[in-house]
């Protein structure tokens, strides 16, 4: 039974607006042209594969459902936000109140495979010691094997050899699938360009295709045989070792993708109605109306971003305490408290962009052509659609890149606040912020931080990247600086 | 001059009375002190005589905004927006809901924040302006293209990770310098190091790559073109003409974040242990402390009001091409 949360939504609503805005600006030549010169540059192209692989994994987490009950599987709820506080509600007929998404189906094998506690990465033995019985009925001080990771091996001692050959294998299994897609594409281009494959091949090998190709497929082949043989390698071990309550670090981290992306995404689909309506009314009625919309957001940017979140979110957990009946299932407050979030980090940064599209508008207000089309009596509102609003979507598109990152790293700082996303849900900074206590063992316990490390480092640099090119095509001032 | 200053104070007012207002929205509207009160005593069951007992110790049995009990002026002043808002315009912050003097807190944290937020400008400023002049030299070679990557990659790195890892790097693997805390005086100085050492290199990233581009735009002018056209040496260009150009954005920038240097860094401050205004913060919303984050949402933005006073006053002085009006 597929369940919607709010944040589902929003993202569904988000690609409904990025399709129509693709096809928008693939209509009209001053969006298409910059656009196409962020295609045909390199690094653009490489941060773009990049990010398209998170955004895969964070879209097959936001389609949510309650998984069935069939009679015979056990569905015990494996550690999953199957509301203890609640007081164990009692499973429905036939669907489970537990809330998956298919990525927790897809990932079921490690979503499931929860050791005790620590464990380092690919270990076969707990991190911590033990008393272990032994057949004879004495008890050995030992680390005990783990459960699930390595347990397939009879003797630990092979563990190289395995990893080994299970990474050979998935090496051969990514350079497979890149293959296919390799031909699937030369084939594409072929037809397009009306060439034989093996001139189309060429000409992609050697990098003389106007789309960097070439950049694109390599650092594709990077994505999908790291993809690979971490799922040949994740099956059977703890990639990333587990955390304090044995819960597998791979599977949080590839969870925490998508609260990374609803955080940089949504915020800003939140914020982006205020800030260009307003914007653009300062901008082209000035007068009183200016002074209003500039008092507003004087006054919101004036108070510390940290503190008007930490203030927000205080109230909203009072709010939540006290009404902690209306929600079903902490997903959904978890849910709702991100939203909430995405909508404090909205009302926080919107000032930012609405002064940029006052300014323009201001400017494009004097311009012959808003001059010719008001003396024509073109009503306002026409003239703000046909007129200002085409004409400042660029400082929108370039605003919405360039804002992406720095809000995926907020995230992380607010939740080491405790002011971030709700603690029960899956996020890189809640990873960070619960290892940062192990750091203190003796040998340390560093594999949830460099897991998040790596994968935030990722995202974030591809965004960086990419928002550097976009700016660059559609900033003309910048461009000629080169 | 003065009487410019003395406007922008002015019209400075009527946006701490938006702050305030929204403060108290919410914190007193959205949630009633009653809830408050609930959430404070942390249990389900709480008897209403318990919620009245706190709110009276802690001043908050008062109506929101007109007390019908009172008489005269006392209307409006014997009300919650009164006494908690409105009293902030006079720096007057009350106690705190664990009952410390707010005002006496704030006053001693101070000192710690600026001991750290102060070098680290400094420092900061002046390597980033030495790097990013170094990166302009080389422009367009090899040094110029890695070393925007390296910023691109050290602006990708979270700031926790900055902490950590120098936390663990230089306090933890070469035990050169305390990991976390403080004292008084000079004794301060190596519990200053790490922190100080942290901020300077998360800066780096962001910081140089704006230079980088303020001193990109004046490279292209005219009258860089000239000095070069002239036989001026590069070095000379670029410390004589582009230099002294790019430090009028620069410096700026510098001044609107100074006032805001009392408020401290939020994180570092907390994970080094620094009793500053940043950690002093950071504790009172892991303790749920409505009175200090109110008080420190109010100082916060005066701060920064003052900051944007400042950076207006300041263009003025440094380029004589902005009139005051």
């Amino acid at each position: 039974m597929p369940v919607i949360l709010l944040t589902d939504a929003l993202i569904f609503l988000l690609i409904a607006v990025a399709i129509g805005f693709g096809v928008y600006a693939a209509r009209h030549e001053h969006l298409r042209g910059p656009w196409r010169s962020v295609g045909r540059s390199p690094v653009g192209i490489a941060a773009l594969v990049v990010i398209a692989f998170y955004v895969a994994i964070g879209l097959l987490d936001s389609l949510h459902f309650h998984p069935r009950l069939d009679a015979p599987t056990p569905a015990e709820p494996v550690q999953q936000e199957a509301a203890p506080e609640n007081g164990a509600p009692d499973p429905g007929p036939r669907y489970s109140t537990q809330v998956l998404s298919v990525l927790d189906l897809w990932l079921t094998p490690l979503r499931e495979r929860d050791e005790k506690t620590f464990s380092a990465p690919f270990a076969t033995h707990l991190f911590v010691k033990e008393a272990i019985e032994q057949p004879d009925g004495s008890t050995v001080r030992d680390y005990p094997r783990l459960t699930h990771g390595g347990a397939h091996l009879k003797n630990p001692a092979n563990r190289t050899a395995d990893i080994v050959l299970r990474t050979l294998l998935g090496l051969v299994k990514g350079l497979m699938a890149w293959t296919l897609i390799l031909a699937a594409l030369t084939w594409w281009l072929a037809r397009r360009r009306g060439e034989t494959f093996n001139d189309c091949a060429r000409a992609i090998w050697s990098g003389r295709t106007q789309v960097p190709w070439r950049v694109g497929l390599i650092t594709l082949a990077l994505m999908t045989v790291l993809g690979f043989v971490a799922a040949e390698l994740a099956v059977k071990y703890h990639i990333l070792g587990t955390d304090k309550v044995g819960e597998d670090v791979f599977y949080q981290s590839l969870k925490s993708i998508r609260t990374g992306l609803v955080i940089g995404t949504l915020t800003t689909l939140v914020m982006l109605p205020a800030a260009i309506i307003l914007g653009i009314m300062a901008g082209y009625f000035r007068g009183l109306t200016d002074d209003i919309i500039q008092y507003l957001y004087t006054t919101l940017s004036s108070i510390p971003g940290v503190l008007l979140i930490a203030a927000a979110i205080l109230m909203l957990q009072v709010y939540m305490t006290n009404n902690a009946e209306s929600f079903e299932s902490l997903v959904e407050r978890a849910d709702l408290r991100l939203l909430f979030l995405c909508l404090i980090l909205g009302i926080t940064s919107w000032t930012g962009l609405c002064r940029l599209l006052r300014g323009e508008s201001l400017k494009l207000r004097e311009s012959d052509y808003v001059q010719a089309a008001s003396a024509l009596g073109v009503r306002h509102s026409t003239v703000i659609a046909r007129h200002i609003l085409p004409n400042v979507l660029h400082i929108v598109m370039i605003t919405v890149v360039l804002d992406f990152s720095g809000l995926v790293l907020a995230e992380a700082v607010l939740s080491y606040v405790n002011i971030g996303v709700d603690p029960t849900m899956n996020s890189w900074g809640n990873m960070i912020n619960s290892a940062r206590l192990e750091l203190a063992r003796e040998p340390i316990v560093w594999w949830s931080l460099a897991a998040a490390f790596v994968f935030m480092f990722t995202l974030v640099l591809a965004a960086n990247l990419f928002a550097d090119v976009v700016r660059d095509a559609f900033d003309p001032r910048l461009r000629s600086l080169r | 001059m003065s009487a410019y200053i003395i406007r922008r104070l002015l019209y400075a007012l009527p946006i701490l009375i938006g702050v305030n207002l929204i403060t108290f929205v919410l914190f007193f509207v959205v949630n009633s002190p009653d809830d408050m009160a609930r959430m404070q005593l942390g249990d389900k069951r709480v008897t209403q005589e318990a919620i009245d007992t706190w709110k009276a110790e802690h001043g908050y049995d008062l109506p929101l905004l007109l007390n019908e009990e009172a008489r005269g002026l006392d209307k409006l002043t014997e009300t919650i927006f009164f006494q908690k808002s409105l009293k902030l315009f006079a720096f007057d912050f009350g106690s705190s809901d664990s009952g410390r003097d707010i005002g006496y807190d704030i006053s001693q944290r101070m000192w710690p924040s600026l001991a750290i937020a102060l070098p680290v400008l400094l420092v900061g400023l002046s390597i980033n302006i030495s790097y990013a002049l170094m990166i302009i030299f080389f422009r367009a070679t090899y040094i110029d293209w890695g070393s925007v990557v390296l910023l691109v990659a050290m602006m990708s790195i979270s700031g926790l990770f900055y902490i950590i890892g120098g936390q663990f790097l230089i306090g933890k693997l070469f035990h050169l310098v305390p990991i976390s805390g403080y004292d008084t005086g000079f004794d301060a100085t190596k519990f200053l190091i790490l922190p100080v050492l942290v901020g300077v290199v998360g800066g780096i990233g962001s910081g140089t790559r704006l230079y980088r581009t303020f001193f990109l735009e004046e490279v292209n002018r005219d009258y860089v073109r000239t000095a070069r056209a002239k036989g001026m040496r590069e070095r000379v260009v670029l410390f004589r003409h582009v230099l002294k150009n790019a430090m009028i954005p620069i410096l700026t920038g510098v001044v609107a974040v100074l006032p805001l240097l009392f408020m401290g860094a939020l994180i570092t401050e907390s994970f080094f242990g620094v009793p500053g205004l940043g950690s002093y913060t950071i504790d009172a919303i892991n303790r749920q402390d409505f009175s200090i984050v109110r008080a420190m949402v109010f100082l916060g933005s005066v701060l920064y009001i003052l900051g944007l006073i400042m950076t207006d006053v300041s263009y003025t002085l440094v380029d004589p091409r902005v009139r005051l009006s």
